[in-house]
């Protein structure tokens, strides 16, 4: 009598009862996570997008409106402003802030035994609280007495009215936001302490020199960190509200005393729409296309990634 | 990942913060039926941070042992306001800006007072008229007023006598010598500006600037805006002139940023500023840390020479779904009462005697305790310029308006804010930037209307 044999199927190998034991328990423990996920976040996610459709004043009941909410979006200079003011400050800030880290990093690396005392220099002003550095920068940014126009004064130079001219107030809030770019230092530094030494040696016989090796053999080897700060600070400068709200919108002394044409910023705009305007239906379509804009944005840098980001290990 | 889901569903997880935080709301029972009340009654927005408020508190407790007050301390905050509406748990009472009145009563989210007035058989009267008007909208009071914070002028004569002029020369009525004395008082060497001639003080203060030259920028019913009146044109483009004339608004406002109003080293000290309107509330500070200062406090008048301020303040107002509607009726009216104000007015002097300081009075935004007050407890510091300016505060405060209760205060406020601050950076002229103004406002307070 013949036996048959039914060979493995590939990828569906039985499990045995530890790995079901395992699995189980698996879930057991994502379940916080998972349960929150789906309350504090999916959940609210699914809520808004049904509150975009709608009128609503959080005190009332909401009132399907269609797409109402998304067409005045389009018509609303006032979006088209703080949408506009968002993307010139990410275009500004996220640059200069890879820029600045990776060269702060470079230099950190070279200190020796002093990197962790500086390490931990540049990553202490992260740790300050967002409301303190919108305050402490209305002071530094002081028209005529702030230390940033003093010591340009130092320099002959007659510096201008960061937080009045509208032209200014920008380039002045992209000064404050390189305040806390120590995370990204920290994540460069420890991107380039990992690149091989071997492959720098392996350079220096093919009689490379510095800016070769830092071309060839240091962007690649840091290309995922880079990528990946791309991303993140990206979508915290389209987010950006703390520290702006508490200098030109949320402090009771300076409140309607600057220029919100220039200082409004798309999640301020948001926030403001929501709780002091109470549309709370407009409000949810305004964070709808903001998703849909992070969510392009983050797909472009992604497809993108695939020819300029380098993983070890990876097939190319 | 969640990151940016969280970020992309801002205003969902506000939405169900709105619905998940209670912390904040009511009490758990409700009161009793009788109009003194009892059981639990909970309060936002409000704080026991000084003695006008404890004493007055202290009062209520003393004479309603059966209500368990509970107060969340801390200024109001919308959303923690907002959350607990939505969530269906409201504290019974808020305590909130005038302001904001409209809006949220517009709203349904706060009640109007009507039953609890006739109840607790609160005399309105008492109070001042332009505080009753911030709380009232279309004829329905949603508030009891509390203080009345106004504005007056405040000179600092060291400085005039400086350049040759007189307190009479700083004649706010005549708006056609403000620029040349303005000039003469302020201070500008190699375009920095080290003294402010004449601060007029806007964006705040344009209401009060277009009132003293005839217009009001909103209608009395808050329904409808006014921003093109070519008298609200000239009263802005009069106080743009003078900011322009020292250096402009960017040297200007950084210069005024500087200043500490509650210091030692205040602009009057320090000889920063000659002339400007400002709340009430400076005087003490004065007389508490520039005693010796030359201060001269006019009313700010109109262009007749009438005396003429903006008053603002705060309010309590009774949820929509409050637990215990009737022991905040009782808690408002005893908040608010001549008596109580006097007893707290004399904890005030009281304590300022202990420290050594002037009373210079409470403002109430009840005119009878306000009289009681000046009549039994002030008593003049013998200081005649902090003496002369209270008895012109006192006469301001019967000179009064305030800005109505609009359905859409905050979008109507930021519409003619933005407008001054265009001006003032050069962005647009008066006339166009109010223009564009009166667009916005209108659209925003039709459309609550509805």
């Amino acid at each position: 009598m013949a036996t048959t044999v039914t060979p493995p199927v590939p990828g569906r190998r039985r499990r045995t009862p530890l790995a079901r034991r395992e699995a189980r328990w698996a879930y057991v423990f994502l379940a916080p996570w998972i349960v929150g996920f789906l309350v504090f976040t999916a959940g609210p996610m699914v809520a808004s997008l049904w509150l975009s459709f709608t009128e609503y004043d959080v005190i009332n009941a909401p009132r399907w409106t269609g797409l109402d909410n998304y067409r005045q979006l389009v018509a609303d200079p006032q979006v088209a402003r703080s949408l506009g003011n968002t993307v010139y400050y990410t275009a500004l800030h996220v640059p200069l802030v890879m820029l600045i880290s990776l060269g702060l990093a470079l230099l950190l690396k070279r200190v020796g035994r002093w990197q962790g005392f500086f390490r931990t220099v540049f990553y202490l002003p992260v740790m300050t609280p967002a409301v303190a550095v919108g305050i402490l920068f209305l002071l530094l940014l002081n028209t005529q007495d702030g230390l940033i126009n003093r010591g340009l004064a130092l320099l002959g130079i007659d510096g201008p009215s960061w937080t009045t001219d509208p032209g200014w107030v920008m380039p002045g809030i992209v000064l404050m936001s390189l305040w806390s770019l120590g995370s990204t230092v920290i994540i460069y530094l420890a991107a380039l302490q990992n690149v091989p030494r071997d492959l720098y040696e392996a350079a220096d016989l093919d009689g490379a020199g510095a800016w070769a090796r830092f071309r060839h053999v240091t962007l690649p080897m840091i290309s995922g960190s880079l990528f990946f700060t791309l991303i993140v600070n990206t979508i915290a400068s389209l987010q950006m509200f703390t520290e702006v709200y508490t200098m030109y919108f949320g402090n009771r002394q300076t409140q309607g005393s600057f220029n919100s044409d220039a200082a409004s910023f798309y999640v301020i705009h948001l926030f403001q729409e929501a709780f002091q305007f109470l549309h709370m239906g407009f409000a949810s379509a305004m964070a709808w296309l903001l998703f849909l804009i992070i969510l392009i944005i983050t797909a472009v840098q992604v497809k993108l990634s695939n020819r300029f980001v380098y993983y070890e290990g990876e097939d190319r | 990942m969640s990151r940016r889901l969280r970020a992309t569903a801002l205003a969902g997880v506000l939405t169900l913060a709105l619905s998940g935080c209670g912390g904040v709301g009511g009490g758990g029972d409700s009161g009793g039926g009788d109009s003194k009340g009892s059981g639990a009654l909970s309060t936002m927005g409000f704080g026991l941070s000084d003695e006008i408020a404890k004493t007055r508190v202290d009062a209520f407790k003393k004479d309603h042992p059966d209500v368990r007050l509970n107060i969340t301390e801390g200024a109001f905050d919308e959303q923690q306001f907002l959350s607990a509406v939505a969530s269906g748990n409201p504290p019974d009472l808020v305590y909130m800006d005038r302001k904001l009145i409209g809006t949220y009563a517009k709203r349904g989210s706060i009640q109007p007072l009507t039953d609890c007035v006739e109840k607790q058989q609160i005399d309105l009267g008492q109070y001042r008229q332009a505080a009753k008007d911030q709380v009232t909208l279309d004829g329905t009071v949603y508030g009891i007023p509390e203080f009345s914070q106004v504005r007056v002028l405040y000179l600092n004569e060291a400085l005039l006598k400086q350049a040759g002029l007189t307190a009479d020369d700083v004649n706010l009525a005549d708006w056609a010598s403000l620029p040349a004395v303005n000039t003469k008082l302020a201070k500008v060497s190699g375009g920095r500006l080290s003294r402010i001639g004449i601060d007029p003080k806007i964006p705040e203060f344009l209401p009060m600037w277009a009132k003293a030259n005839g217009a009001e920028m909103i209608s009395a019913d808050g329904a409808k805006a006014n921003l093109t009146d070519p008298k609200v044109v000239e009263a802005l483009t009069t106080g743009v002139k003078l900011i322009q004339d020292q250096g402009g608004w960017g040297r200007f406002k950084s210069f005024r940023d500087t200043f500490d109003f509650f210091g030692a080293q205040n602009p009057l000290a320090k000889n920063q500023i000659a002339a400007w309107p400002m709340e009430e509330w400076f005087l003490n500070q004065a007389a508490k840390n520039s005693p010796k200062a030359e201060l001269v406090v006019k009313p700010f008048v109109d262009r007749q020479g009438k005396p003429l301020t903006m008053s603002s303040g705060q309010a309590w107002v009774v949820t929509k779904g409050a637990k215990n509607p009737d022991a905040a009726c009782a808690f408002v009216k005893q908040m608010t009462a001549t008596d109580t104000w006097f007893a707290a007015a004399k904890a005030r002097a009281e304590a300022r005697k202990a420290a050594n300081l002037p009373f210079t009075g409470v403002w109430t935004g009840n005119t009878a305790a306000d009289k009681k007050i000046f009549d039994e407890l002030y008593q003049p510091t013998g200081n005649k310029r902090f003496d002369d300016a209270v008895a012109t505060i006192r006469e301001a405060q019967d000179a009064a308006f305030a800005m109505p209760a609009s359905p859409a205060g905050a979008e109507f406020d930021k519409a003619w804010t933005d407008a001054v601050n265009r001006v003032l950076s050069g962005q647009a002229q008066p006339a166009e930037a109010l223009a564009r103004a009166q667009q916005e406002a209108t659209a925003a307070l039709d459309k609550a209307a509805g």
